[in-house]
């Protein structure tokens, strides 16, 4: 019986698990030194905000891996033997494998801050942060002021927590508008406004100089770059990124970049080992996206795809269209297809923005300016059926359709306001048209005809 | 390095603390229940009328000061924070305490009332008696503990409605869903029946006198809405009471079946229903303590199915042992009704085996089961009983169990009184028979589903934690399934909760409604074959 072992239990490993025992009865062993089980890192910051317990962040009761045959070790991969296919967990214990599937996630980035080590310091991205954080930062009375460094998802997620808590957080900002290298201007210029209305004291255009020890080796205050002030602060979460977690792989002889070098099969360039999630680099980037995605959905379409790989169907990874979510304090944001910020926007993208008046909801819809072709939408406080934007994104639509049939793409609880009418003027006006937006059709929606 | 143990806190360690409103808030809600506990151990106050009002308006009143200091200075959304923190809702000592009180006051009003002041032939004394004139100004009559319990009922939906209007305030779903409660309860649980009670002996129901009946409480939740001396009374009472017979059996046999067809079983449970009314306004802070395991399920699925049949023989028995055997006097007699019953049953049972057995897979050995037992006590019935026997019981003892057993200790002492333990909806998952019949047709013939949005499930684990019915949601959306099941009362929590969009309640085609194959988006379609590939 082939032994296949698993380095990291997140989305991706344990998804390339289940799905390897769906079409096997392999041996499968899944090592980490993380947790015991598996736990959905995108909800840990819901544990310190007190609305789950962390058993509840984990998605299958504890029965679930004896059952189902999937062994669990815990214990951190310290060598990895190709020649011999061998690794050795904590410097002791040894195990053979025949296929290897590294899917080992990410770290946060430090980019060598003076002080980025003192006690008080931290990224938030493993369990292990999680409980630093309840000892760094339990309470306003422990930490009177938090500085957070970074504007990303994961940067506004720790400033949500702590504001959970009523900790004052101060929020450093590199860019000139929040996460603008993503969203266009006017999102960004939204959330912005809503960062405000959680009483955050936003920086943008700042960047950390340095981070001054109180003389016991823990965190006093930081220095701001452009203008030399001191902030006076007892926690300072660095939230500036991610990259693949890969270290321990040095002398493995697995070529390695910023993260593991893989090719559209997701096999390195050792036979019999794969690398599959945000620790996965793609030699050559597919489409629009980047070589290294450290997205959720990525990184379970991938443990579905190396799945069929091991067990003898070998496929390509394909991700279909592009799709991502996330929520910015109250504003959910789903997006479909690409929409991209003034940064990455190409040459023949033109874009449709329309924001409401008085509450915080905005989308964009990004469309080719030549052939009219839609390219996607982002959506702000609105929901979005998945369902209809990959499939007008298949069926290569054009911007005129999508906005006469928006309504259909609605997925708003029910008597939820809609506001498909005002935005089809605003883009009739915007752009010379003059379409009319059709009802929703639920003939339309489920396809029954 | 272990998260911060906060299971020995009190009233919940910072963040979670009690505001200065909040506290004075508290200080009014506790005067206007000690107003009424003086009552309780038979202190008299002098204007009855006038210190009842104080009391409830200062209960009313202090939730609601409570609530708005809570949530209106807050930005519109979820607030979750400190849930599990604070120990009155995460089981801890508080919550404890409220469990123990709540149940002592459950077991004092079914099997104690004369402890809360009830006087049968007399003048009622103590809290019963403070209720007295609220009760006379609408009825007519004196309070009963059933009037007290019905006002403090209502009051406590009201109060709590409005708190979870502010709770929820960015959600119309949710809004439209509290308005409906509150409204079916003040209006036909409370007044409506109490104003009915002053028609009684006058002509317009000639001379008659109407059981109780709260127009929306259907059977077998009414469970009683057959016995007899209900019967009689709605004979006594001329067209209006005919009418109301009538319209008792068509809300189960007729639109009941047509609503949740339409809307799934929410339309009743989460919108009408005065115990989903309670446990979705003050049982909103307990709902995330359902137990979510598969262990749990399985109990379920049994327990409230088990409650169904029980019910189901019961009201058989009690209707057998009231109805003749002379066919020239009434044309329902025991052996037609006997008959008509296993009719019903069993072209039920014969339509859901050939047209819906697929859906149930291994369930559909235990429904027969099910249908084989009460088969068995009918034909039983008729051979084995006498004049007023069942078997070799009295129907009167089964419906006294069944009223013991489901209708107090189930539903009241455990449904609401363990709030805080087990959550708000034990009665509504575990025991109500009403649920489960509604759930079967929710899960076999609806429109209603829980879509879930293609790919965008994170895992996070709000929904199923905040799911009061006990539902593993998270199980279905991670697999890009559809949730279909028969205990969900529509809600609308979990959809709220999601941080990323992904659930949304809705009323549609049948046609690809249980879709059992995962249709996980953002993948390549070839992919997909193969990942359903069975």
């Amino acid at each position: 019986m082939e032994h296949i072992v698993i380095i990291g239990n997140g989305i991706a490993g344990v998804t390339a698990a289940r799905h390897i025992r769906k079409h096997s009865d392999k041996r499968i062993i899944i090592i980490s030194a993380e947790t015991d089980h598996f736990f959905s890192r995108t909800a840990l910051m819901y544990v310190y905000m007190g609305h789950m317990k962390f058993e509840h962040i984990k998605p299958y009761e504890d029965w679930f891996w004896q059952k189902n045959g999937i062994e669990l070790v815990r214990g951190y991969v310290t060598e990895v033997d190709t020649e011999n296919k061998k690794l050795l967990v904590d410097n002791t214990k040894s195990f053979h494998y025949d296929k290897l599937v590294i899917a080992t996630g990410s770290k946060s980035n430090k980019f060598g801050w003076p002080g980025q080590d003192l006690h008080g310091v931290q990224g938030l991205y493993s369990k292990q942060d999680l409980d630093l954080l309840e000892v760094n930062a339990p309470n306003k009375e422990k930490c009177k002021r938090a500085v957070i460094v970074g504007g990303g998802l994961i940067g506004i997620e720790l400033a949500e927590m702590l504001r959970s808590r009523d900790i004052p957080v101060t929020f450093l900002v590199r860019e000139s508008s929040f996460w603008n290298g993503v969203l266009p201007e006017g999102e960004s210029q939204m959330i912005n406004e809503h960062i405000g209305e959680h009483h955050i004291d936003l920086r943008l255009g700042t960047n950390l100089k340095e981070i001054v020890s109180d003389g016991n080796n823990r965190v006093k205050a930081v220095i701001i770059q452009e203008t030399g002030e001191e902030l006076p602060c007892d926690f300072v979460g660095l939230t500036a990124g991610v990259s693949p977690n890969v270290d321990f792989l040095k002398d493995s002889g697995i070529e390695l970049g910023r993260g593991v070098k893989v090719n559209r099969f997701l096999e390195t360039n050792i036979k019999d080992v794969y690398a599959i999630g945000d620790c996965a680099e793609q030699r050559e980037a597919i489409g629009n996206r980047r070589p290294i995605e450290a997205v959720w959905y990525t990184g379970r379409m991938m443990g579905e795809t190396v799945a069929q790989t091991i067990c003898g169907n070998r496929i390509e990874y394909k991700p279909g269209h592009w799709f991502n979510s996330a929520k910015f304090f109250d504003i959910e944001y789903q997006t479909y297809g690409w929409v991209f910020g003034a940064r990455g926007k190409k040459e023949h993208e033109e874009q449709f923005h329309w924001r409401h008046d008085t509450e915080k909801i905005c989308i964009t819809v990004a469309f080719h300016g030549e052939n009219k072709l839609f390219l996607g939408i982002n959506t702000f406080g609105i929901r979005m059926r998945h369902e209809i934007f990959d499939r007008w994104l298949t069926e290569e639509r054009d911007v005129d359709y999508v906005m006469e049939h928006l309504v259909d793409a609605n997925f708003d609880p029910e008597f939820y306001k809609q506001y498909e009418v005002g935005i089809v003027s605003k883009y009739n006006s915007d752009f010379g048209k003059s379409i009319t937006a059709k009802k929703k059709n639920s003939k339309r929606i489920f396809q029954l005809n | 390095m272990s998260t911060y143990d906060r299971s020995m806190a009190l009233t919940g360690q910072p963040p979670v603390t009690l505001s200065r409103n909040q506290k004075l808030a508290t200080l009014v809600g506790m005067f206007g229940l000690a107003i009424v506990l003086l009552a309780a151990f038979n202190v008299t106050f002098p204007s009855k009328a006038l210190w009842l009002s104080i009391a409830l308006a200062s209960i009313l009143g202090g939730t609601i000061w409570f609530s708005s200091d809570a949530y209106l200075h807050k930005q519109p959304g979820i607030k979750n924070d400190g849930v599990w923190f604070k120990s009155i809702s995460s089981q801890g000592f508080w919550g404890w305490i409220a469990g123990i009180a709540l149940t002592g006051f459950y077991i004092i009003l079914y099997f104690y009332p004369e402890y809360l002041g009830l006087v049968s032939g007399g003048d009622n004394k103590g809290v019963i008696g403070l209720f007295d004139p609220l009760s006379k100004a609408l009825s007519g009559n004196p309070a009963s503990q059933w009037f007290v319990y019905g006002t403090l009922y209502t009051i406590a939906i009201l109060a709590f409605g409005i708190k979870f209007l502010w709770k929820y305030r960015h959600n119309q779903y949710e809004r439209i869903r509290t308005f409906s409660v509150m409204f079916f309860q003040t209006a036909f649980a409370f007044i409506i029946p109490e104003l009915m009670a002053r028609l009684n002996g006058s002509s317009l129901l000639n001379g008659g006198s109407l059981p109780y009946y709260d127009l929306k409480n259907m059977w077998p939740l009414n469970y009683y809405n057959f016995e007899g001396y209900r019967i009689k009374g709605f004979l006594s009472s001329g067209d209006i009471g005919f009418a109301m017979l009538i319209f008792g059996v068509a809300t189960i046999f007729i639109i009941s079946p047509i609503l949740t067809y339409r809307f799934g079983k929410r339309w009743y449970c989460s919108w009408v229903c005065g115990c989903g009314g309670l446990a979705e306004t003050a049982g909103d802070p307990f709902r995330q303590l359902s137990d979510k395991s598969m262990k749990a399920w399985r109990i379920e699925r049994w327990v409230v199915h088990s409650v169904v049949v029980f019910v189901t023989l019961m009201t058989t028995a009690v209707i057998y042992s009231y109805l003749g055997t002379d066919t020239s006097k009434y044309w329902l007699t025991k052996s037609t009704f006997l008959i008509g019953v296993a009719v019903l049953l069993t072209l039920v049972f014969g339509w859901v085996m050939l047209f819906k057995r697929k859906q149930l897979q291994k369930d559909a050995q235990y429904g027969a089961i099910g249908y084989f037992v009460v088969i068995m006590a009918l034909i039983g019935m008729h051979f084995l009983s006498g004049d007023g026997n069942v078997f070799l019981f009295k129907s009167e003892t089964l419906r006294k169990s069944y009223s013991f057993l489901i209708g107090s200790i189930f539903s009241g002492v455990i449904g609401t009184g363990f709030y805080p333990i087990f959550g708000n909806r034990v009665w509504c998952r575990f025991g109500c028979p009403m649920a489960a019949i509604l759930g079967f047709q929710q899960r076999l013939f609806s429109r209603f589903r829980i879509t879930t949005n293609g790919g965008q499930c994170i895992s996070c684990g709000n929904c199923s934690t905040y799911c009061e019915m006990g539902i593993d949601v998270r199980a279905y959306a991670q697999k890009g399934e559809n949730i279909v099941r028969s205990s969900c009362v529509g809600c609308g929590i979990c959809s709220a909760v999601c941080p990323r969009g992904v659930l949304k309640l809705e009323n549609g085609p049948l046609k690809g409604r249980i879709d059992s194959n995962q249709v996980l988006l953002g993948n390549d379609v070839d992919l997909m074959q193969l990942v359903n590939k069975k």
